[in-house]
């Protein structure tokens, strides 16, 4: 089985916060993300399968519905450049452009070293402080172009 | 331009998000006066009625009388909840953010009224993933609360229970309507739901729930310590109490500032956000977030309220003001949005899926110049098909919404981009004239 005894755990105790266990799902879903490899097997979706009981195709059908669940591996970083509307008008598309620039990758592939997986992504709420993108998980906010730079050289 | 803060009152102190902070600050004082004096659920809940709060997640619903639509648990004894609307993800909306990340003991105080209020088992509130340190800072409050005896069994000593627990979404914007939220909770992909049945009679998991807004629970503690009559004083008749206004797009500072409701617009602008940047004129702006639609800048003096948003052709949806400059271009916003609505889209509808997929289309052939002058008709006749009250879910009726109002407003600009083939085409015969690029 691909998960661990400690996500098998922390999953246990999840559950214990719904009258029913799939809620559990989306939550133990983005620990198997983080914990297992930065994207979501066909094994690992296998092994959620069996620990809530579910079909594969049935746990597959779900994460396929989250953008933030990838089904192919990603790059070690994961870069997300927001592209809506208040982004767009403090001059995302130039971080997008500077992004592809410095990685080789197209919005939606890794970098040629498959260090770095490029999207862009919708609204983050991040709006008042645009253009902005998410690193890891991490926003960085009212940048322009030369940020782009900075951050990816950033990245080991 | 000053007027009486409370929303954003707290987060100065560096240990704003701490009970420590909250607690220096009368933080839980007026929970317990609630459980300790005996104010009755009913008492609760005619408070926030009598304090006409609107909710804050976007259609302005008075938030005393939804919490009165949950049956009488004495009549019907299955499990009650309530699901905070965390998933802020309405284009231009910023604001819960703030709230959960520099105070989110105020939160979880007002959840607690809430389930004292409506006699709720548990509370859920449900976060977008993407927002890791605003769902870290609830997740150690609602974890200091219950150390503190505050959250979990026989509260305080009483044998008022509510359990709070956090739950992380996945990044779609769907799940931000209040039946997708719950079909998403319960771990599954976020369909909304027909209606009716309506949630406070089949919801979460078949049981009574309530859905509810960060902004609108964030509002209960300060309306019960304070009374309803104090609320009342902020903000105009119909549409009582401060707002938390995220302001963004073509202006000097933009920012989340909180603000009594009814506002002109162009304070907002003016005092608060310093102005269109660089300095230039507005073209357009929208009021309330990307579903409320584009209006003119003979408009910015409309108060930013509920009934005079609604009459001058737009809403104030979640109060999130997006600004564009006389050099920006409405096709390009309007392309951005139907994008995101076409990306969005659940799929359950053929109006909505069919619809956002011919609206993106069409604004993108207008944009790159094999725009005809039939599209515009067009645009018009597809936003016809598509709403209102013609699909399960608003979502639909969130992107025919701009794309009449760009059809109105903006009609000459549609005009202009089929004419000289296209955003390059309009630029170059800018430049022509002497305007502006
Ligand atoms: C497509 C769509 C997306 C929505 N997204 C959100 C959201 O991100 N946050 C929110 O609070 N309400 C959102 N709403 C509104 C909710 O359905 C619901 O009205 C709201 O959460 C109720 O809370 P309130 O009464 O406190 O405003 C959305 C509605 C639609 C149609
Ligand atoms: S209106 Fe659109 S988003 Fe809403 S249920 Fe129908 S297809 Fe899905
Ligand atoms: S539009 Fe980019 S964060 Fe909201």
């Amino acid at each position: 089985m691909a998960l661990t005894q400690e996500l098998i755990s922390e999953f246990d105790e999840l559950k214990t916060h719904y009258p029913e266990s799939q809620a559990a799902l989306i939550p133990a879903l983005h620990r198997c993300q983080e914990d297992l490899g930065g994207w979501l097997s066909p094994d690992i979706i296998e092994a959620v399968a069996a620990y809530f009981g579910m079909e594969p195709v049935e746990v597959f059908s779900v994460a396929s519905f989250y953008p933030m669940f990838f089904l192919k591996p990603v790059g070690k970083h994961i870069v997300s450049i927001c592209r809506n509307i208040s982004c767009d008008l403090r001059g995302s598309d130039e971080l997008v452009a500077r992004a592809c620039e410095l990685t080789g990758a197209k919005p939606g592939q890794n970098s040629a070293d498959g260090k770095i997986y490029l999207e862009t992504v919708e609204c983050q709420g991040g709006c008042a402080n645009a253009p902005m993108m998410v690193v890891d998980g991490t926003y960085h906010e009212d940048l322009v172009a030369d940020d782009v730079n900075k951050i990816l050289g950033g990245l080991a | 331009m000053s007027h009486e803060t409370y929303l954003l009152s707290r987060m100065d102190r560096e240990d704003s998000h701490t009970l420590k902070g909250y607690q220096a600050q009368g933080g839980y004082k007026v929970f317990e006066k609630v459980l300790k004096e005996g104010m009755t659920p009913l008492d609760v809940t005619e408070e926030v009625k009598a304090s006409g709060l609107r909710g804050r997640g976007g259609a302005g619903f008075p938030t005393g009388l939804k919490w009165s639509f949950m049956p009488d648990p004495e009549k019907d004894t299955r499990t009650r909840y309530m699901a905070v609307n965390a998933d802020e993800s309405e284009p231009g909306t910023c604001k819960d953010r703030v709230i959960m990340r520099e105070d989110p003991h105020g939160l979880v105080e007002g959840c607690l009224l809430a389930a004292h209020a409506m006699r709720l088992d548990a509370v859920y509130i449900y976060v977008r993933g993407e927002y890791r340190l605003p769902y870290d800072r609830v997740f150690a409050a609602i974890a200091e609360a219950r150390k503190a005896g505050l959250v979990g069994q026989n509260i305080l000593g009483s044998d008022f229970s509510c359990e709070i627990h956090m739950h992380k979404g996945a990044g779609a914007y769907i799940c931000g309507e209040e039946t997708g939220l719950m079909e998403s909770l319960e771990g599954k992909r976020g369909h909304p739901r027909p209606k009716p049945p309506f949630p406070a009679g089949f919801g979460l998991w078949g049981q009574p729930t309530t859905v509810n807004n960060v902004e609108t629970i964030f509002n209960v503690p300060f309306i019960l310590e304070r009374g309803a009559e104090w609320f009342r004083g902020m903000g105009n008749e119909k549409s009582p109490g401060n707002f938390l206004c995220g302001i963004s797009g073509h202006v000097e500072k933009p920012g989340v500032y909180e603000l009594p409701l009814g506002m002109p617009a162009r304070q907002v602008l003016e005092e608060y956000a310093g102005g269109v940047w660089k300095g230039r004129q507005l073209k357009a702006w929208i009021p309330g977030g990307s579903s409320t639609g584009f209006l003119k800048p003979d408009a910015i003096d409309t108060p930013m309220d509920h009934d005079s948003l609604k009459a001058a052709g737009s809403m104030f949806g979640t109060g999130a003001m997006i600004m564009l400059d006389d050099q920006a271009s409405v096709v390009k916003s309007a392309l951005v949005l139907m994008n995101f609505y076409d990306h969005e889209s659940c799929g359950q509808c053929s109006q909505c899926r069919e619809g956002t997929q011919w609206l993106s289309q069409i604004f993108q052939r207008l944009y790159d110049g094999g725009g005809r002058t039939e599209d515009i008709q067009l645009l018009t006749d597809l936003a016809n098909g598509m709403a209102p009250g013609k699909t399960i879910c608003a979502l639909s009726d969130a992107a025919a919404i701009p794309t009449h109002s760009v059809v109105r407003n903006f009609k000459e600009e549609l005009e202009l981009y089929v004419q000289h083939g296209g955003h390059q085409g309009v630029l170059a015969a800018r430049k022509l004239e002497g305007v502006g690029a």
